[in-house]
């Protein structure tokens, strides 16, 4: 038996257009990693020297003061996010919670049920809505949705009020992160509803059609293959949603009732998140101070990168599945 | 032509099979368009019980446009309307106020290309139809062996019943597919080129399944292999668009249309001299 060749190495001379696409579309991709790279490197290195002066108690303690002498020099300062952390999260997954059944109901039924001359009519008014400005949200949900949304937290604290989430004392039902989570939740139905509906659109019609061959009707053919199919894009699309709704920051603001304390009760009216926080102290912070809203800002985005990080795993778990 | 007629004549001639369940299919001066184009022309057809037919013809003939107007399947497509009657035991299948999740549920379909659910396994693939029509069954078990046997599957896949469908051969696929038509118990089973996209040896084995099957039910197969419809159908219906919309031609007991057909252009097509 002769031996065995060695693998040939196959190359290609590109022509010189190709090479300049190439070169062009490779910068584009790396710039997106250049940009997330140098605001890391600028929050890191306007607010390291308070992480490294609070250490761990930066993300657990829940102070955040500042005393000055009478030349302004700073004499004592303490800086804890733990309550604007929890707030942040909080009303992040209220926003979740409602805006994922609300957008893939919407995105099911611009795929399989409205009449034709409707739907991208619908589509237009909810693409709209992605790029309302999000101070226009705050102040309507601070004007007129509170007020509803303070007799749904009643009801949930009365029939639900033996669940530690839901308790409320003292009696406080305004401006709790759970309001602020249903103006969250608006202000991220259109993506998840976007990316829903684009999921759900591409389920193979072969699919579709044994379903329906099968006797299905409508829901049931909806239940055992578009869902299947479209459930990764689902969770992909709400957490893209959850991303927003952790970085928002007009809207919470105008909304919550910002307060440093740490509170796990939704329905309390009392919280804050990270970005809030940062637009509450940043108009009257003297420049040490603003080194602490950097370092908060490092933190609220090292928490994005880990819940993105997280929501890619589930994606990869569940996408094989129903492909 | 001679080897195709003495596939035809070899094959036993049986009587309308007494075990197949009601009166049979009928389609009355079926016509189909798309938008303006016209895609079938008044195709009036009798299926018995317990027979099979093969629908013959060239590509864009109006075949499988044909039998997707009997399940109802041509509807989904946007655009697409028809004309005539489909009687299922002497009842239309179009008239108003009839529910067609009831008419899928008689009248079965296999498609061209294998398509399990993916997110299902081979057991819940069979059971699926169950689950999609919200039908009740007493004995789970006895009715995935049952439909896996008559698909010819159950052998090659009884101790793997919970891997997923897709982990089977493109042949298995279409046996999985069969078997899953049969667990709601149609009366009629349509087959769209179910064999166009597999290699020989699956071929047999799911006309052997398809001979099998019709003596319990009535088959409408479509077909661009002459040997197949010559192999396991009963009678052979030739469609033909000659450049306007697809039109049946005619239509006889197989061996007759392989030996002697009465039309000169079916006569053409299932020599080879066209088509």
């Amino acid at each position: 038996m002769t031996k065995a060749p060695a693998p040939r190495e196959i190359t290609t001379q590109p022509r010189r257009s190709d090479r300049i696409f190439r070169r062009i579309v490779t910068g584009g991709g790396l710039s997106s990693l250049g940009i997330l790279g140098l605001i890391t490197l600028f929050l890191g290195y306007r607010g390291y020297e308070i992480i490294a002066s609070e250490g761990l108690s930066f993300i657990t303690s829940s102070d955040w003061t500042v005393s000055y002498d009478e030349n302004g020099n700073v004499t004592d300062s303490q800086f804890g996010l733990a309550a604007m952390l929890i707030g942040t999260i909080l009303s992040a997954i209220v926003a979740v919670v409602v805006a994922v059944p609300v957008s893939v109901a919407m995105a099911l039924y611009l795929n399989f049920y409205s009449p034709h001359a409707l739907k991208k009519y619908l589509i237009a008014v909810i693409d709209m809505m992605a790029a309302f400005p999000s101070i226009l949200f705050g102040i309507w949900g601070f004007l007129v949705l509170m007020p509803s949304a303070e007799y749904w937290g009643k009801l949930l604290n009365k029939y639900l009020g033996f669940i530690p989430i839901f308790e409320v004392n003292p009696y406080i039902f305004t401006r709790s992160p759970f309001i602020a989570g249903m103006v969250l939740a608006i202000m991220i139905i259109p993506i998840i509803t976007s990316v829903s509906r684009e999921v759900f659109s591409q389920t193979p019609l072969d699919r579709i059609q044994a379903a329906y061959a099968l006797g299905a009707t409508r829901w049931s053919m909806i239940k055992a293959v578009v869902i299947p199919y479209g459930k990764s894009g689902v969770i992909g699309g709400a957490m893209l949603g959850l991303g927003r709704a952790m970085g928002e920051t007009v809207a919470v603001y105008t909304v919550l009732n910002i307060v440093f304390q740490i509170n796990f009760k939704i329905l309390l009216g009392a919280g804050g998140n990270v970005a809030s926080l940062i637009i509450l102290r940043f108009g009257e912070a003297n420049l040490f101070e603003i080194k602490a809203l950097m370092a908060a800002g490092l933190v609220l985005f090292g928490l994005t990168l880990v819940i993105n990080a997280f929501a890619a795993v589930i994606v990869r778990r569940t996408g094989s599945s129903g492909r | 032509m001679s080897s195709l007629s003495d596939v035809a004549n070899a094959k036993v001639q049986r009587a309308v099979s007494p075990r197949a369940q009601g009166t049979g299919l009928e389609a009355r001066g079926i016509h189909a368009w798309f938008g303006k184009h016209h895609a079938l022309a008044d195709v009036s057809l009798d299926f018995a019980p317990g027979t099979v037919t093969a629908l013959i013809g060239p590509s864009g003939c109006g075949k499988s446009t044909f039998i997707r107007t009997l399940n109802r399947m041509h509807e989904f497509i946007p655009s697409a309307a028809m004309a005539g009657e489909v009687l299922l035991d002497g009842k239309d299948v179009y008239a108003p106020g009839v529910d067609v999740t009831k008419i899928r549920l008689q009248i079965g379909m296999v498609f061209q290309k294998p398509n399990p659910f993916p997110s299902m396994t081979i057991g819940e693939n069979v059971l699926s139809g169950l689950k999609l029509a919200q039908l009740k069954v007493e004995n789970k078990d006895d009715l995935l062996e049952e439909c896996l046997e008559r698909a010819g599957l159950w052998k090659e896949v009884k101790d793997r019943l919970g891997a997923h469908g897709g982990s089977l051969s493109g042949g298995q696929q279409q046996r999985l597919c069969i078997a899953r038509s049969l667990a709601v118990k149609p009366q009629v089973l349509l087959m769209d080129e179910p064999c166009s996209a597999l290699d020989p040896g699956s071929t047999l084995r799911i006309e052997e399944t398809i001979r099998q099957l019709s003596e319990t039910m009535t088959i409408v197969i479509v077909t661009h292999n002459m040997q197949q419809a010559a192999r396991v159908s009963d009678y052979t219906a030739f469609f033909l668009s000659d450049n306007g919309p697809g039109e049946m031609i005619e239509v006889a007991p197989t061996a007759e249309i392989f030996s002697r057909p009465k039309d000169k252009r079916t006569e053409d097509y299932v020599t080879g001299r066209f088509g």
